[in-house]
């Protein structure tokens, strides 16, 4: 669950990044979050993740509150997040299921954990014979796809995904979009950053959209009605 | 810490000093420099240290009694020197005794052989404790009523007070300079290395990792370093201060010279070489990878 209330973000160099921001994601939901480069998304995504805090305003989430929440507390605190990026910031030098290995230890998974739960999220994404293919390997689209068992395999609340699909083809974008509509379906809450407005419009989800750090509009379904 | 993240901290530990594998043997060489530099002063110092010990065991001074003085009044002046502070033992020594003891020296010259007692004065041998105040205490024999001179070598007790301060305070100097040398190289070092993976530590980061399951493979990484520094180090000091001993010896060095034998000493070196390699490498580490986990 996310809320964000009156959330204002005012960087060290005078940038008014986001003006009085109100904000409700609750459990299980489906968002899109649109908006023009510069309108405020990616500040909101970083105020979200705990890597800057408001100037002024509440920021919930999963149970959290950032406004006062302790330097030790924010690892757990990512652990109910599961963090999509558009580059996939996978590491190059370590195969598919060393990615995922790699995310599991940082959290303590152990062993046993780690050959229970990886082979299932393979099998999600679609990627279970891929497991020792390198990135480099792989096309866009199947690394994205690593990245969002990455995202999954800690079994997270909420995912945010930022802009996703950014680097993909069409068609390839489909297939990630219908792939965390998929996961949602299964509790999972999602937050998906774009600006692609095709996509967003193909599927009937809640679009809450940005302009110049002020909510413009917050419904179901279109990308821009206004 | 879990046996299973243990495992997993050393065996990343390892592979980041291969991965930069010539930046770490740099860092090595800069720890063995630092500690054979740290060491031999500290050696030097433990010597001159030693020596003046043996020299404050061996130290007296003669302070001479007047002529007119009875047996009963030289009792008196010996209690009144023993209650002094920094007196150690005293010792009355008559004429005759003298005598006898200057003619042992010149048994060859016969020329001293009909010397009279009287030439010679009846005196006390006082030993002093701390020989850094040699000076203040023969001085304070010397005030005695009884007392007419003394013969006292103090030029060399403080000649050797003054080596042994001034290369303790070289040792303390330059101890605190290398360490902080070392500290810097092996900063350094992580901070490439963590420059290196900073992507991946963004990545722990943002999958939920503590600092310290970031920081702890660095930490191993410079305590590696430091304790291979270290064991090198030793073996280097040792192979010096053998050499150095030797040509001593060899050079007909005289008693004041003569170094310590390393077998005394190899332990204590041992143990402070792997202590500050350890202190070094773990504290250049942690400071380093400071700046990367503000993610």
């Amino acid at each position: 669950m996310i809320r964000l209330i009156d959330v204002h973000k005012e960087y060290d160099n005078g940038t008014k990044a986001l003006k009085g921001i109100n904000l409700r994601i609750d459990d299980g939901e489906f968002a899109f979050l649109v908006g023009p480069s510069g309108s405020g998304k990616s500040t909101i995504i970083k105020l979200l993740t705990g890597e800057i805090s408001a100037s002024q305003g509440r920021v919930i989430v999963n149970g959290y509150n950032l406004n006062n929440i302790r330097r030790w507390q924010i690892p757990h605190m990512r652990r109910t997040l599961g963090i999509i990026f558009q580059d996939f910031r996978l590491i190059e030098k370590k195969t598919v299921q060393g990615n995922l290995e790699f995310a599991m230890r940082t959290v303590g998974a152990s062993g046993r954990e780690m050959r229970k739960r990886i082979p299932y999220v393979l099998d999600l994404v679609g990627l279970d014979s891929k497991g020792d293919a390198y990135p480099n390997e792989m096309s866009g689209g199947e690394q994205q796809r690593v990245a969002i068992a990455r995202a999954l395999v800690n079994n997270p609340k909420m995912i945010i995904a930022d802009e996703p699909t950014g680097n993909l083809d069409p068609r390839r974008s489909l297939e990630i979009m219908t792939l965390l509509e998929r996961i949602n379906a299964m509790g999972t809450t999602m937050l998906v950053v774009t600006h692609e407005r095709d996509l967003v419009n193909r599927f009937s989800k809640r679009v809450v959209a940005i302009k110049d750090g002020e909510l413009i509009r917050d419904g179901q379904g279109g990308y821009y009605r206004a | 810490m879990r046996r299973f993240n243990l495992g997993y901290f050393i065996k990343e530990g390892f592979t980041s000093i291969f991965s930069h594998g010539l930046m770490s043997f740099a860092a090595v060489c800069m720890i063995v420099a630092c500690l054979i530099i740290m060491g031999s002063f500290s050696l030097l110092a433990v010597n001159v240290d030693g020596m003046l010990s043996q020299l404050e065991e061996e130290n007296e001074f003669l302070a001479f009694i007047d002529e007119d003085y009875t047996e009963s009044q030289i009792s008196a002046l010996m209690e009144q020197v023993r209650r002094l502070d920094n007196v150690g033992e005293v010792k009355y020594i008559t004429r005759a005794q003298a005598k006898a003891d200057y003619l042992k020296g010149h048994e060859t010259e016969g020329l001293y052989v009909n010397l009279p007692d009287e030439v010679l004065r009846d005196r006390l041998s006082i030993h002093v404790v701390d020989l850094e105040r040699f000076t203040e205490t023969v001085e304070a024999v010397y005030a005695l009523p009884g007392v007419v001179n003394y013969r006292a070598a103090g030029e060399v007790a403080e000649g050797f007070v003054a080596v042994r301060n001034a290369v303790t305070a070289l040792a303390w100097v330059l101890i605190g300079i290398l360490a902080a040398v070392s500290l810097f190289i092996i900063s350094n070092t992580t901070r490439l290395a963590a420059f290196a993976r900073r992507e991946e530590i963004a990545i722990m980061k943002m999958c939920g990792a503590t600092d310290g399951f970031v920081r702890w493979p660095f930490i191993v990484e410079g305590l590696i370093l430091g304790l291979m520094g270290a064991i090198v180090a030793f073996f280097l000091q040792w192979a010096v201060y053998t050499a150095v001993s030797g040509a001593l010896l060899k050079n007909g060095g005289s008693n004041l010279f003569t170094l310590m034998d390393f077998k005394l000493l190899w332990k204590r070196v041992l143990m402070i070489f792997l202590a500050s390699g350890a202190a070094i490498g773990a504290l250049g580490s942690g400071f380093a990878i400071r700046k990367f986990l503000q993610v």
